[in-house]
């Protein structure tokens, strides 16, 4: 048959030579190869001592971001379940009351806001669809459990802790910023 | 009843066995960190610092775990499988001379349990006898990977043992002995046998590693075809006897070797530095367990390094390639005799 | 002491040589002969034969044996497969059994008149004076016989070495 890409390479079985035939320099090129590597650097990093460094850009557990005087940023638009390709995240609005100011930053909030972890592919999609710079995936790995529904995460896991500001700086630098505010781009024109 | 040499001789059977058994336990922590470290790697290095513990961590989970005897199994046979592997396995080091000997009180104590006038039979006969430990097991599990296991031991066991007899004849024809202990006193200093003896040498050292089944020869445990091979329905010690005797059968041959091909306690040019015999014998026996080491090692380097043979190509090796070579190798020892007289 | 070894060895060579007959399992008595053989090359030792009792253990114990025991793993030992023995089967195996027997006590009566063997030298079962005596007095038989075995094994690989076309 004639090969349409021209690479195929017919293949011979050779006779063997006799220094083949014996096998005993291949086996002993072998060992020298094998004991080369005896004393090479080994690639194990020992991993509770030893942590390998994430990628700048690594997508782990989300966060629901507070603004600067701690409210949260989330109005429950819903974009980022709609574009969630895993149909991982549900919510449930709900409108501020008098008072709540300090809490939540805009009138209309998420009640319940929950993302399933089982689900979750971690394609980074709920982040830039979110219009208020809300949610963000960190470099944080989820933990592992026992039980399926542990997975399901609500606010209480997702939503950054008062005293313990989750820096998301590495995921949305100055640069995305500017992407996602410049109205000049079709693509935040909406 | 009760003479010094009675009691010595009982003494030297506990640390010869007691070493024997170290030895064979910290192999199995030498084998994952060797295959480690030639697999870019650490090995394990969790229990204890540099992972030192992990043997014995394994010995607790192999004590621990759940002692499974096959409903359909031939009870007795199925115990008596690991029991047989393990005791074979343990009798040979009684006819290897770990020293030249002591002088304790004038007296002269050999480091050899026994000095029987057929050292070298002694040991075949063990090795021979050794074969039934799998069989016996790999039968009465009545499983057909572990009988297939039990069938592929016993055939590459006995057709291998040909090809290393006919390797030791050469030897013996120019050593002139049966005797182990005289074979490793007529290689002092570097007169090693290897230099005398590189073919049969390299045909005993293949067939070695054919009768520990060690990789490449490991079929009758080949994981890829036969589950566990003829183990497979082992748990427990009794699976742990079978992996014990394996590395008490790899020390044994690394002795063995070490002992008919390169000088035993024999090093050369360690004569010239001490001159107390008793100091002198302990030096070598310290040498006798370094080269002991290599040849561990050296078994595990192979083991990581060469993919396992198919069936028929080992059968072929054997038969076809080593017998033929070993019964040349006779022939050129005896021609070699006859043109330069009697060597050593 | 020994003598007490040499009871308890002949003890152990005639329950397991009666036990191979007696068992129902085929493996069982290869595995009872094979004990018979070990206590039989016990005996050699006794006799400071060491040679022969390593090489007895090596050829009967170490190679004839595991081909016994790798025949008879191959065959299904269950015992709806085992064929049903006839009558006259039985009736043979009794005629046989009985000659056997007979044969026996002829040649045991024989063996009373005979002198008891005294072993004039004690170290003749060592390797040197074994060796001496086949290499001097049995050099022809001992080459010839040797020759064979060289011949049995070349014949071997060479039935081996036969390519199927």
């Amino acid at each position: 048959m004639q090969s349409l890409s021209n690479r195929s390479k017919v293949v011979t079985k050779k006779e063997m030579s006799f220094m083949e035939r014996i096998y005993l320099p291949a086996i002993f090129g072998g060992m020298a190869i094998t004991i080369k590597h005896f004393f090479k650097k080994k690639a194990t990093i020992n991993y509770p001592e030893v942590k390998r460094d994430f990628s700048e850009v690594y997508r782990g557990k989300h966060v629901l971001k507070r603004d600067e005087n701690g409210a949260e940023r989330c109005t429950a638009c819903g974009l980022c379940a709609v574009s969630c390709p895993a149909e991982a995240i549900t919510m449930v609005a709900g409108e501020r009351k008098a008072g709540e100011e300090k809490l939540y930053r805009e009138e209309k909030y998420a009640v319940t806001y929950e993302i399933n972890m089982l689900r979750c592919i971690f394609c980074g999609l709920c982040e830039e669809a979110c219009p208020k710079e809300a949610i963000f995936l960190t470099d944080e790995l989820v933990p592992t459990d026992f039980k399926r529904g542990e997975f399901i995460y609500g606010k209480n896991k997702l939503v950054e802790p008062l005293d313990n500001r989750v820096d998301i700086s590495k995921r949305q630098t100055q640069a995305v910023l500017d992407f996602k505010k410049n109205k000049l781009l079709t693509h935040n024109r909406l | 009843m009760f003479t010094p040499a009675l009691i010595y001789i009982f003494i030297l059977i506990v640390v010869i066995f007691s070493v024997t058994l170290v030895i064979a336990m910290y192999s199995t922590y030498a084998e994952r960190k060797v295959a480690g470290f030639l697999q870019d790697r650490l090995g394990p290095n969790r229990a204890g610092p540099f992972g030192i513990l992990q043997p014995v961590a394994d010995g607790v989970k192999m004590f621990m775990k759940e002692e499974i005897i096959p409903d359909v199994s031939n009870k007795w046979l199925f115990i008596l499988g690991p029991s047989v592997a393990m005791a074979t396995c343990l009798m040979t080091s009684a006819v290897i001379p770990f020293g030249s000997g002591l002088t304790i009180g004038g007296t002269f104590y050999p480091m050899q349990v026994a000095d029987v006038n057929i050292g070298i039979l002694y040991v075949f006969g063990v090795v021979s006898i050794g074969v039934y430990g799998i069989m016996i097991g790999g039968w009465a599990s009545n499983n057909k990977y572990s009988l297939l296991g039990a069938l592929r031991a016993s055939s590459q066991m006995i057709s291998y043992e040909v090809a290393m007899g006919l390797s030791i004849i050469a030897l013996v024809m120019m050593t002139g002995t049966l005797s182990v202990r005289e074979i490793a006193a007529g290689q002092p200093g570097g007169h090693w046998n290897v230099l005398y003896q590189p073919l049969g040498f390299l045909i005993f050292i293949i067939c070695a590693f054919a009768e520990t089944n060690r990789a490449p020869f490991d079929l009758p445990e080949c994981e890829t075809e036969l589950v566990g091979g003829y183990h497979t329905e082992y748990s427990s010690m009794k699976l742990g006897f079978y992996l014990f005797a394996e590395y008490i059968n790899m020390f044994i041959s690394a002795a063995v070797i070490s002992t008919l091909y390169f000088g035993g306690y024999n090093m050369p040019f360690i004569g010239r530095f001490i001159t107390d015999p008793n100091t002198l014998s302990l030096v070598g026996t310290a040498f006798l367990f370094g080269k002991i080491f290599f040849f561990i090692f050296f078994f595990m380097w192979v083991r990581w390094t060469i993919p396992r043979f198919r069936y028929d190509q080992l059968m072929n090796l054997g038969w076809k390639g080593l017998i033929p070579l070993a019964i040349l190798n006779i022939f050129l020892t005896g021609l070699g005799m006859w043109f330069f007289g009697k060597v050593g | 002491m020994t003598l007490y070894l040499f009871y308890f060895l002949s003890f152990l060579a005639v329950l397991s040589a009666l036990m191979v007959v007696v068992s129902k399992n085929p493996v069982h008595s290869v595995l009872y002969l094979i004990m018979t053989f070990f206590a039989i090359a016990g005996h050699y030792v006794l006799l400071n034969a060491q040679f022969l009792a390593a090489v007895h253990v090596i050829v009967y114990a170490g190679a004839i044996m595991v081909l016994f025991l790798y025949v008879i793993m191959m065959l299904n030992l269950n015992a709806d497969t085992e064929p049903q023995k006839g009558k006259w089967l039985r009736v043979a195996a009794t005629v046989a059994g009985g000659i056997l027997m007979v044969v026996l006590v002829g040649a045991l009566r024989s063996a009373a008149d005979t002198l008891p063997v005294t072993a004039h030298d004690n170290q003749i079962g060592m390797i040197k004076n074994l060796g001496k005596v086949l290499y001097k007095d049995f050099m022809l038989p001992f080459e010839i016989s040797s020759i064979l075995f060289l011949v049995a094994m070349v014949g071997a690989v060479m039935l081996g070495k036969k390519e199927i076309k």
